[in-house]
């Protein structure tokens, strides 16, 4: 059974993120710390146990970016995947959610797999859009948020449960198929050294825009600014024991806040 | 009519919309000036749901009330949707973000080739454009978002804008259109419920009490618990009690938990890591208590007391007692 994980490099949660000042609209990369989004890391996980328990199969990486991006996908072959497409084009380096989906759905059609896991969401723009628009492009059915997941004997099926507001869906998915991991759906494992050695052996293909037939047009959502936070007011540190302390703030709560 | 602004609705599966299509609604009012229409896909809708549609400012309700939309399945709501806004042209098509409607903005918007924006926090209309804010880098920037074309497809978090006030005895005008639904690929084997808190959803939540590290263990919820029943809290959790396997993931506010943006919040014991200020920065009001004064929550704090929560927790539900007893 083969099966394609997408994935994307995105800042460091902890890394400080600026805007260009050369581009409102961008922001300075200089001195960003590159990981692997964590949703993304759920999902490679889930695809290489699913090899694992069938004892066979395939897993493909892919991912859309600049060079950059190929760290990666070095992390995605260390933790255990076969092989990595990078969708490697300067044509798409303003792509927006739909682009990146279409170019995707691309890769995945060349690929033929029987399932496409991503994460929910990728942690820099938190669009978590991707997985539903490949399936949507695919024509293929789509679970998000899976917290469980088990593929039948005959790789026919899929059995997800979906995360929703006050409990979980569990659905059968005849594949191919398309889904999305929620963070509780694995612990993802370290990449061994043998796995960090043996990544650097394993194939990484560059595409292009036009390899995958994707034409890039303009973007149909585009950033018009970026703008940092407005400041929130300064807080007031409540002093004094306990006692006094509860009741000032449950003062101010009510008086200043009007909060509760 | 063509250039209305279409909401989505999200609601409670018994037949009535949830409260948060009163933000939805009333945000698409304020931006078209009133030509709101509500778009309802469900199994079951009943008349005081409809007026409630109506109440909150949808001049129509179109209604779709079929066996086949409940539970959500993409495949069966998408083509659907999309069938309808290539007939009527919407301006924009709003809805609430839950986890349903994430996916499924996100596949009518691939289905139409229009852009989406997620999440939303902020809409204005800039001449006759309309522009969304929304946070990106785990809430660290702010971006505005422009579309090529219409329909403007977004989601909105809750709790952000302002609801629609409630009119009473309205009728909406309700069209049922008639569509082709396609077959389902997707095949509910169960749903299994969540045990009950009696509390509200975290999401939803006006005010939201939030226990971290600080808390030293899953015994110790109890007492957040009290305070939640005493003010109509829900009881939330930060990846550090999460990841400690105190509380389900469910609990966990945070950039790979829950985003929430309540009236109140109140942490205890947290230390405000920047993945937890992710999912919270957008509340109003902020109250944090911990014994360490570094704690980087107290930045973004607008209340901060510097004490051990186990003492602070019991003397300030007995506060809030006193307070809503008078």
């Amino acid at each position: 059974m083969k099966i394609v994980v997408a994935v994307k490099q995105v800042p460091d949660t902890a890394t400080q993120v600026k805007i260009s000042g050369g581009d409102p609209k961008a922001i300075d990369t200089a001195g960003i710390t590159w990981i692997v989004s964590p949703y993304d890391e759920f999902a490679v996980e889930e695809a290489l146990r699913i090899k694992e328990k069938r004892g066979q199969g395939e897993v493909v990486a892919v991912s859309l970016g600049p060079d950059r991006v190929k760290e990666a996908l070095r992390s995605a072959l260390a933790m255990g995947c076969d092989r990595a497409v990078h969708v490697n084009d300067p044509a798409l380096a303003g792509a927006d959610t739909l682009l990146t989906a279409q170019a995707l759905a691309a890769v995945v059609k060349q690929e033929q797999p029987a399932l496409v896991i991503c994460g929910r969401q990728a942690i820099d723009d938190d669009m978590g859009a991707v997985a539903g628009q490949v399936a949507e492009l695919l024509g293929w059915p789509c679970a998000s948020w899976i917290m469980e997941e088990t593929v039948d004997a005959d790789a026919k099926t899929v059995r997800v449960g979906r995360q929703v507001e006050g409990g979980l869906e569990i659905f059968d998915l005849p594949l191919p198929a398309v889904v999305s991991a929620q963070k509780g759906l694995n612990e993802p494992r370290y990449p061994t050294l043998k796995g960090i050695m043996g990544a650097k052996k394993k194939e990484i293909k560059d595409v292009k825009a036009a390899d995958l037939g994707v034409t890039p047009g303009a973007p149909q959502l585009a950033v018009k600014t970026l703008e940092a936070l407005p400041a929130r007011p300064p807080g007031r540190i409540i002093q004094g024991d306990v006692k006094d302390a509860v009741k000032e703030l449950v003062r101010a709560l009510r008086e200043e806040a009007k909060a509760i | 009519m063509a250039n209305a602004f279409w909401c989505i609705v999200e609601d409670d599966r018994k037949g009535a919309p949830k409260k948060v299509m009163a933000e939805v609604i009333g945000e698409a009012a304020r931006l078209s000036g009133g030509d709101v229409e509500a778009v309802w896909l469900t199994d079951t809708a009943s008349d005081e749901g409809l007026g409630q549609l109506a109440g909150w400012g949808a001049t129509k309700v179109w209604l779709l009330e079929n066996a086949a939309f409940a539970p959500y399945r993409g495949e069966v709501w998408t083509p659907v949707v999309a069938e309808l806004v290539a007939q009527h042209a919407p301006k924009a098509v709003f809805a609430p973000v839950t986890s349903k409607m994430r996916e499924f903005a996100a596949r009518l918007a691939a289905r139409l080739g229009a852009g989406l924006s997620a999440d939303s926090v902020g809409m204005t209309m800039d001449g006759d454009q309309l522009v969304a804010t929304r946070p990106v880098y785990a809430g660290k920037l702010l971006a505005k978002m422009t579309w090529a074309k219409t329909p403007w497809i977004a989601t909105l978090r809750p709790n952000v804008f302002k609801p629609a006030d409630a009119q009473a005895g309205k009728t909406p005008q309700v069209e049922k259109p008639a569509v082709t639904i396609p077959g389902a690929a997707m095949k509910l084997v169960e749903r299994r419920e969540e045990a009950s808190t009696g509390l509200p959803e975290l999401t939803e939540a006006e005010t939201v009490i939030s226990g971290g590290r600080g808390m030293k263990g899953p015994e110790n919820y109890v007492i957040l618990e009290n305070m939640a029943q005493v003010i109509g809290a829900a009881v939330g959790a930060s990846r550090a009690a999460v990841d400690a396997g105190w509380r389900p993931h469910r609990f966990q506010i945070g950039q790979t938990g829950r985003t929430i943006s309540p009236k109140l919040y109140l942490g205890f014991g947290v230390s405000g890591a920047i993945q937890h200020l992710a999912g919270m920065r957008t509340s109003k009001v902020i109250v944090a208590v911990n014994k360490d004064p570094d704690a980087p929550i107290f930045k973004i704090a607008d209340y901060g007391i510097v004490g051990d929560l186990f003492e602070v927790v019991p003397a300030l539900t007995e506060e809030f007692k006193k307070l809503l007893e008078k």
